[in-house]
């Protein structure tokens, strides 16, 4: 009798555990992360205590509240300036959120378009496109972001223009290399021969089967994006200085590291961390989503 | 009647019913491709001069040893060469249309409508991330521009057709849910999918083991059989031509050196190329016997002798096979060979 029990039980388990998987599968972690930056991203004129732009000099570099000198006021202390460090890290996840993510995507989607003509149509595009792609890359990617922005001149969605304009070379360049293989396999050579057209071809063969290396290299891109719009901050070229960003306020609280002023950097360094840590797991989940071997396993 | 007597019959008469209707379904007219290094120095003639007819409703069988043109012949047919080879003369006529003079797009309509082709390597065929029941409606959806849902609904009928067991759930399924038998017949489906004239298997057994290739050859046959198919069937299995094909076109260095149909090509090769071919079939009964193999190599194919290129590996060469090309001699019984002693191996074998 217990035996039949059990292997009931035994059979009807995978059923059950598909069913069950499918909530517990979510990356819980990361969406939680993420989604409490958005909340605080779409609701931070409430949620700020203080006015991120405006300080009192009288109250320069007050450290956090557990801290001798530390107030309940300023929770998180006040910068060089006397700002109060947690409004401006409620403000900053704004610029953060929105340059960091249309940035990554921006620059994926020009790159994975052009990897992929450059990889599948081959001959003299494929050379016009790696060739730009060369010279691209020759160059310094923070002098030539600093070139753009000087240029088309310095606000949040120019920012993510140039950014994009900057990163996208990474995104052909693996594409491009993944499309060579692809293009060979046999099944891409099966669409050849059952007349389906080069456009058909790269949209329903190659594109998905090159869309899981675009967002590994998106997860990791996401931080390298984050950190260089907050060297363009640094040098005057970026995000516009009153707006709170993130990165600005790392290379703004630099100096102060030296002198004990620990809290200028580490909180908004923790804020970066988490939010590239959660991108990489969310890729990371959606790369094996994505894959219907993966998905089953 | 034994079975295989009457399988015999049909094909018989299938084939005097397509040389009743007269023209064939495609006549490839003196066909010729290179590929051309890079520098232009370095010619390979991969198919030279080929000439072949196909009826509606014949098998046709290419043998030949690697790098003899067969699968470069396949990909001539449908016009999907690699950049570096290219048609440099001939005539393909398919349907009473000239293939060789057809735009890229015209091609298209061509490729798996009209001519579909099955790969080497069906297993790999199938693209990882698609369902079955997408990539078996892809080519309905391309080429009639059918409605997903109906096209599905006859994804699951060719399924069935193919002796898919339950379609209805395998149409959801992944490639790798599938077995390589199975895989195999789902990318023959795709083949049939546009209900194509003409069909180019280009050894498509070649990675599957015994029982399953068997069953997988039936069920051409009968798909053949069902749908008034063409076929043609690129392979080195001699057994297997012996079993599917009505005529047998044999290919040695880009060149079809013998061709004709099946039995008498068997009984009385006119070509000592084929006849070396027939002799390296390995013989169950005779375990005393060593296996026979052909001497010596291929020719190299960047610098063909003057002469006959199989010559330097022939019993039989004299003088003028090394000078001298022989060139297709048409034989009787609508058999050819490019041997300047055919007439007489064929007339020696007969007596």
């Amino acid at each position: 009798m217990s035996i039949t029990t059990e292997t009931i039980a035994l059979t009807s388990q995978p059923q059950q555990r598909s069913s069950a998987a499918r909530l517990s599968d979510l990356p819980m972690i990361p969406i939680i992360i993420l989604g409490v930056i958005t909340f605080v991203a779409i609701f931070a004129d409430f949620l700020a205590p203080h006015n991120p732009e405006v300080g009192a000099l009288t109250a320069r570099f007050r450290p956090p509240f557990w801290q001798n000198g530390g107030s309940w006021d300023h929770i998180l202390g006040t910068d060089q300036l006397g700002r109060d460090v947690l409004s401006r890290l409620i403000f900053g996840a704004r610029v953060s959120m929105v340059v960091g993510f249309t940035a990554v995507i921006f620059a994926g989607v020009i790159g994975t378009c052009l990897g992929i003509l450059a990889g599948y149509i081959g001959g003299w595009v494929d050379q016009v496109i790696m060739r730009v792609v060369d010279a691209w890359l020759a160059l310094p990617a923070l002098t030539f972001a600093i070139f753009l922005a000087a240029i088309v001149g310095p606000s949040m969605w120019n920012i993510v223009i140039i950014l994009g304009a900057v990163y996208w070379t990474r995104y052909a360049r693996i594409v491009r290399g993944e499309v060579l293989s692809l293009k060979e396999r046999e099944f891409v050579r099966l669409a050849v021969v059952a007349g389906c057209s080069k456009m058909t071809i790269m949209r329903r063969h190659i594109l998905p089967n090159v869309v899981n290396s675009a967002i590994v290299l998106a997860t990791l891109m996401l931080g390298v994006v984050i950190v260089t719009e907050a060297s363009l901050s640094f040098l005057g070229v970026g995000v516009p200085p009153p707006q709170p960003a993130w990165g600005l306020m790392l290379s703004d609280g630099k100096q102060g590291l030296m002198v004990g002023y620990w809290w200028l950097t580490v909180f908004p360094g923790c804020c970066i961390m988490l939010m590239v840590l959660s991108a990489n797991l969310l890729g990371d989940w959606l790369r094996v989503k994505l894959d219907p071997q993966l998905r089953q396993l | 009647m034994s079975n295989s007597t009457l399988s015999f019959a049909s094909s018989e008469t299938r084939r005097s019913v397509a040389a009743e209707t007269g023209r064939p379904l495609l006549e490839l007219d003196s066909i010729s491709t290179h590929y051309v290094s890079a520098q232009g120095t370095r010619v390979v003639r991969a198919v030279d001069d080929v000439s072949l007819r196909v009826h509606a409703g014949e098998t046709v069988g290419i043998v030949g040893e690697s790098g003899s043109g067969k699968s470069t012949l396949a990909l001539t047919i449908l016009r999907v060469l690699p950049p570096a080879a290219q048609i440099v003369s001939g005539q393909m006529w398919f349907e009473g249309e000239d293939l060789v003079k057809k735009s890229d797009a015209e091609m298209q309509h061509v490729r798996g409508k009209r001519i579909a082709m099955i790969l080497q390597d069906p297993m790999a065929s199938l693209n990882p991330l698609f369902t079955i029941g997408n990539q078996v409606a892809e080519p309905i959806r391309v080429h009639e521009g059918t409605r997903k849902a109906k096209a599905w609904d006859r994804a699951r009928a060719l399924l069935k057709s193919v002796r898919i067991p339950s379609p209805e759930t395998r149409v959801t399924q992944y490639p790798h849910e599938m077995s390589g038998g199975m895989r195999q017949r789902i990318v023959g489906a795709i083949g049939i999918s546009c209900e194509p004239k003409l069909l180019i298997a280009d050894e498509p057994t070649t990675s599957l083991d015994l029982t399953i290739q068997a069953q997988y050859l039936n069920l051409l046959r009968e798909l053949q059989k069902e749908h008034g198919l063409a076929l043609i069937f690129i392979t080195h299995n001699l057994g297997i031509v012996a079993k599917m094909c009505d005529q047998l076109v044999v290919m040695y260095a880009g060149r079809v050196v013998e061709s004709g149909p099946v039995s008498p090509v068997f009984n009385t090769p006119a070509h000592p190329y084929t006849k070396a071919l027939l002799n390296s079939i390995p013989r169950m009964s005779d375990n005393r016997q060593r296996l026979t193999a052909i001497d010596g190599q291929p020719p190299d194919m960047t610098s063909l002798p003057r002469g006959c290129s199989f010559a330097a590996r022939c019993p039989a060469a004299f003088d003028r096979c090394h000078k001298e090309a022989p060139p297709e001699f048409n034989l009787e019984g609508g058999r050819t060979a490019r041997c300047w002693l055919a007439t007489v191996a064929v007339q020696g074998g007969t007596a």
